[in-house]
């Protein structure tokens, strides 16, 4: 067993794992942290991502050792208590979900994408090439799509 | 996932000193082949030697007309470089089709050519623009690097360290992307180099290859027709359920045709 310490959501915690312990393991099942979830388990679905020091990776995908040291962000640390971040908002308002299951996902990834796109417009072809490490098997995406836009808006994010 | 040991060392030299002592032990770059196959038990390494604390494998520099990539760089980092983007776009764009944003932020392009897998994208880029690969013990040229179906030169506990393109005068990547895994079906990387024309394909072979009918022709006249016409045999090209190798031969001509016209004109 190894002590693995990581800054998540701003706050230290550390916890014994294994060395094989992936890092939506420790999030999951040692810090309670169940927003994110396990879709696939194969890399493909997306509905794992966390921000790994402020970018979007697949925490399936990924040891919990390997963030030793490192900050992660989970869709719980997005915004404090009940509220709502812009993102999430927009996505409730945009029916930007159906089952939900792929939402924690989807808004970790659609933050990655506002973040690489400051101070350049963002259009409705960026979003939907952006999101294709996402999967959702509910809305046909239209929904997502425009929650994205409309977050990114909301966010100051020019849209074109 | 059966379990292993892990260390993250430091040093290039701590590390390839570890992976001599222990011929079960692997290298750890961007994880995004690797772990997936320990999940599904189709590997059982001893121990993981992660290469993420080695700062001598990081970052991207330009001299002397070299472009030089540290083997620990994501693909991400490779898409947004000012100095890629300046000097070697067609790397650029290459890197920014691999897999999906979460891949690209933790995939490697050392990661990438040292497992050789026959559809990476990587492969094409190395031998089109005719790179180098240095290790810690050598520095090996992209015609001699790519062996076989996930086989390289590199020897049992040899790390890649960096690799080193030569600044082409214009090169293009032309890629037809399987739609699920954004794998080439095939892509085609080609490049004017200062030493001539060069045609590498990935995707199609047990491991990239060079066309050389093509290069010849294109040193003639760099134009698409002039290379409409050769075909690449079937024969030894890749089947699986996502293409037959006759399709993989048509999709050969397409792609290095796109790829010659989107520079010409």
């Amino acid at each position: 067993m190894t002590n693995v310490t990581v800054t998540v959501n701003g706050t230290s915690r550390s916890a014994e794992v294994e060395a094989r312990t992936l890092l939506v393991e420790f999030l999951r099942n040692k810090l309670n942290l169940t927003g994110t979830h396990v879709g696939c388990d194969t890399s493909q679905c997306g509905a794992c991502t966390v921000h790994l020091n402020g970018k979007p990776v697949k925490s399936c995908t990924m040891l919990a050792v390997q963030a030793d040291g490192q900050n992660v962000t989970t869709i719980e640390g997005v915004a404090p208590g009940s509220d709502l971040h812009p993102m999430q908002a927009a996505f409730k308002e945009c029916h930007g979900l159906q089952c939900g299951f792929c939402t924690p996902g989807m808004v970790m990834s659609a933050l990655g994408i506002i973040a690489r796109h400051q101070g350049r417009a963002l259009d409705e072809k960026t979003v939907r090439q952006e999101l294709e490490g996402n999967l959702c098997r509910c809305t046909g995406y239209q929904g997502i799509v425009n929650a994205v836009l409309l977050g990114a808006k909301n966010m100051g994010v020019k849209v074109a | 996932m059966y379990d292993f040991q892990y260390a993250k060392l430091t040093s290039v030299a701590d590390t390839v000193t570890r992976r001599t002592s222990d011929d079960e032990a692997s290298y750890l770059a961007g994880g995004m082949t690797l772990i997936p196959t320990l999940k599904q038990r189709l590997a059982r390494p001893s121990a993981l030697l992660d290469l993420s604390g080695i700062a001598d494998l990081k970052g991207i520099s330009v001299a002397n007309g070299v472009l030089t990539i540290g083997a620990m760089t994501c693909h991400a980092d490779v898409a947004a470089s000012a100095d890629v983007r300046a000097h070697i776009p067609a790397l650029a764009s290459l890197a920014v089709s691999i897999g999906d944003p979460q891949v690209r932020n933790r995939g490697t392009i050392g990661g990438s050519i040292a497992n050789n897998d026959p559809s990476a994208d990587y492969p094409a880029a190395v031998v089109g623009l005719n790179a180098t690969v240095h290790t810690n013990a050598r520095a090996i040229a992209a015609d001699d690097f790519f062996k076989g179906l996930f086989e390289t030169a590199l020897t049992p506990g040899e790390l890649i360290v960096k690799i080193s393109f030569p600044i082409p005068k214009r090169a293009a990547y032309a890629k037809f992307p399987n739609p699920a895994s954004r794998y080439a079906v095939v892509g085609v990387m080609v490049a004017e180099t200062l030493n001539g024309i060069r045609v590498a394909v990935t995707g199609a072979g047990a491991c990239a290859f060079r066309v050389g009918d093509m290069e010849a022709a294109l040193a003639k006249s760099f134009s698409a027709d002039a290379i409409k016409s050769i075909a690449v045999p079937a024969d030894d090209l890749n089947t699986d359920m996502h293409a037959t190798a006759e399709y993989r031969a048509h999709l050969v001509g397409v792609m290095a045709r796109r790829a010659v016209a989107s520079l010409a004109g």
